[in-house]
């Protein structure tokens, strides 16, 4: 293998998580529901997931176990959020600090212990394909998830009733009541797939990107995916670049710390988030797009009058 | 089993004072069963944890140092929150108040002058309004969500913080340690009482509460941040400027980050360290909404929550539980903070569903 499809191998590797909870955001947002608890159901989702496959012995029930714990996690922001009608931006802080303090608790007794990595799957013949081969069929379960969830959401948003429905939800929840359609509910749906996906992304971390148990291990990136969420103006297929795009910028940052170019290595770390806020000032700089993008409905509470 | 809401023709005044009390109330209760579940005594574990730490003179004055970094920032996010900007960074304020104010007591510590605590805290001020200057300016001008750029500036202000203790300004005499050199007596800043270790953070913290309350209550420009927090639009009519508020809340909340930061460093470390706060800027932030953004309640609400800090040193020392239920205990009380709000504007209703309550749910 090639130095440079080594590269790009950890650089899909750093973006997985990143694509996986940026996607399942995407859905939620455009039910018109802003969850930024996305760090604090990855960090349950990256702590459950290690616990559970420590305790089996399969990774395969860690990725279970993370999907579940971020799905649940989602619902205590769904019930505060959407049935008791509180501050979505409030509550989505709650949601993270209150993950990052449960995480710590449980999985202190996991500190230092090595995990187990997630095996490859390896597609016949197709793995043997130059190049390409190496890169795209012969990863873990995970990646090929995050592939299929792109896949399947632009799917369900673009070409689906359900998915239409979702949508008017989003962008007008009073007339989508009006026309019959449960809108609490659609939203309690779209906020539990998106702690799915950021569980599952999560899972990515520890049982991946590096398989071990370490406080705090999200280190943002949830932040970064509700960036990636903006960055794509709320189109899936952009959140796979946005998402890769980061993945190159905190893995070349990793190199360029190996090779010691001089350059403090505080710095160097520095900089996926310094790319995260110059991406935003792009997206957002012009108004008149970013209205056209935006759920309209996004982040506004919604009481249905019986 | 249904709930549903029935929004009160007025706002209650029994639940704006009950709400808090009842979400307190709440954690304990929780917080209770999860001590059960980690194999504690609840009742001893709750003791220890809230009631301990009040009974020595030394800790109530543990209790003052570690409120005024969250009094202060939580004052100044109120006036954010209510204008409805949402700057979740003060952590990384904080910091850069911190570093600004250093700069004399590290850089040019041969500076001996009854000045140099003064212009100290300016500098700390200046630091952190500036670095919070930066979602500002991106929020008011190039129109870019300011949750997300002030929380990714809180981990370029630590990694920037750690640059500076493992390179430039590390101690020359500290054999190697990732620290600066300690402050002279004259940059430290003053105990308050005589009785322990209080400094006067805790007095710039009552200040700074008492004088927002007056702002918020009695003047104008109070009364302009409520109107743009809750409509843009009529703030608009009234000739309000939304865009001179994203500036004047976000540096008002920055300076007082920014001061918070100067004080905890000159007063209780007395040298910058790799990690100086363990997370106030995002505690405040509970404790801006457990005192419902009122700058009265939010002092009380300051106390509170450093008492979790002490309890939770306190719970680990006598009963060998881990410090982070310190941060699970914040979590949940800001949920139940959050959804015991609701109570203030709506009535709760249980609606017990049978086969006429599903029909009537098909309508819609």
């Amino acid at each position: 293998m090639g130095i440079f499809e080594a590269i790009l191998l950890t650089v899909i590797t750093a973006a997985t998580p990143l694509v996986l909870a940026a996607v399942g955001e995407l859905v939620t947002e455009r039910s018109g529901v802003l969850n930024l608890g996305v760090e604090g159901m990855m960090i349950m989702g990256a702590a459950c997931a290690f616990i559970a496959t420590q305790m089996t012995g399969s990774p395969y029930v860690g990725i279970l176990a993370g999907i579940a714990s971020g799905a649940l996690f989602s619902l205590l922001f769904g019930f505060l959020t959407l049935t008791l009608v509180a501050n979505q931006v409030a509550t989505g802080l709650a949601l993270t600090i209150l993950g990052l303090g449960v995480s710590g608790m449980i999985g202190e007794a996991y500190v230092g212990q090595s995990g187990i990595k997630l095996p490859q799957i390896v597609f016949p013949v197709l793995s043997d394909i130059p190049f390409l081969g190496a890169l795209l069929f012969k990863q873990d379960l995970i990646f090929y998830l995050s592939i299929a969830v792109v896949v399947g959401v632009n799917w369900f948003l673009f070409r689906s009733r359900a998915g239409l429905k979702l949508r008017s939800v989003g962008d007008s929840h009073a007339s989508a009541h009006a026309l019959g359609i449960n809108v609490i509910r659609m939203r309690y749906l779209a906020v539990m797939f998106g702690g799915a996906c950021a569980g599952l992304a999560g899972a990515q971390l520890s049982l991946v990107y590096t398989p071990q148990w370490v406080e705090n291990m999200s280190a943002g990136r949830g932040w970064i995916a509700l960036a990636l969420v903006v960055f794509a103006s709320w189109r899936p297929w952009r959140v796979v670049a946005g998402g890769y795009l980061f993945g190159a910028v905190s893995i070349s940052q990793l190199h360029a710390q190996a090779f010691g170019i001089g350059i403090p290595s505080q710095f160097l770390s520095a900089l996926p988030y310094l790319a995260t806020i110059v991406v935003l000032i792009l997206i957002s700089h012009n108004r008149r797009t970013t209205l056209i993008n935006t759920p309209a409905s996004l982040g506004k509470p919604f009481v249905p009058d019986r | 089993m249904r709930i549903e809401l029935e929004r009160r023709p007025e706002v209650s005044r029994l639940f704006s004072l009950l709400s808090p009390v009842i979400a307190l109330a709440l954690t304990m209760i929780f917080g209770g069963i999860m001590f059960l579940l980690l194999g504690k005594n609840p009742v001893t574990a709750l003791y220890s944890f809230f009631i301990e730490p009040l009974m020595e003179v030394w800790s109530l004055h543990e209790l003052a140092i570690k409120a005024a970094p969250l009094i202060l920032i939580g004052v100044g996010l109120s006036v954010c929150y209510r204008s409805n900007n949402w700057n979740i960074g003060a952590e990384g304020q904080f910091i850069a108040g911190a570093i600004a104010g250093s700069i004399l007591p590290v850089v040019f510590y041969e500076w001996h002058s009854p000045l140099v605590l003064p212009l100290m805290l300016l500098l700390g001020i200046l630091g952190g309004a500036l670095f919070a200057g930066i979602p500002a300016f991106l929020k008011a001008h190039l129109n870019t969500n300011e949750i997300l750029t002030s929380l990714m500036l809180v981990y370029v202000a630590q990694l920037f913080l750690d640059w500076l203790v493992r390179g430039p300004w590390r101690n020359p005499g500290g054999l190697n340690f990732p620290e600066t050199r300690t402050f002279d007596p004259v940059s430290v800043l003053p105990e308050m009482i005589a009785s322990g270790r209080t400094h006067w953070g805790f007095g710039f913290a009552i200040l700074a509460a008492v004088a927002i309350w007056f702002m918020m209550r009695y003047t104008l420009k109070g009364f302009e941040i409520t109107v743009l927090g809750q409509s843009e639009r009529a703030g608009r009519f009234a000739g309000f400027s939304s865009r001179k508020m994203i500036w004047f809340s976000m540096l008002l909340s920055g300076a007082l980050a920014g001061l918070a930061g100067i004080s905890e460093v000159s007063g209780a470390i007395q040298q910058l360290r790799p990690v100086i706060s363990p997370g106030y800027g995002f505690t405040a932030i509970i404790v801006a909404f457990l005192g419902r953004l009122n700058p009265l309640g939010i002092v009380v609400a300051g106390l509170v929550l450093a008492l979790t800090y002490l309890g939770g040193e306190a719970a680990q020392l006598s009963l060998g539980v881990s410090d982070k239920v310190t941060r699970v205990f914040q979590g949940l009380l800001l949920f139940f903070v959050l959804s015991c709000d609701t109570l203030i504007r709506y009535k709760i209703k249980l609606v017990w569903s049978n086969l006429t309550g599903t029909a009537t749910e098909g309508a819609h």
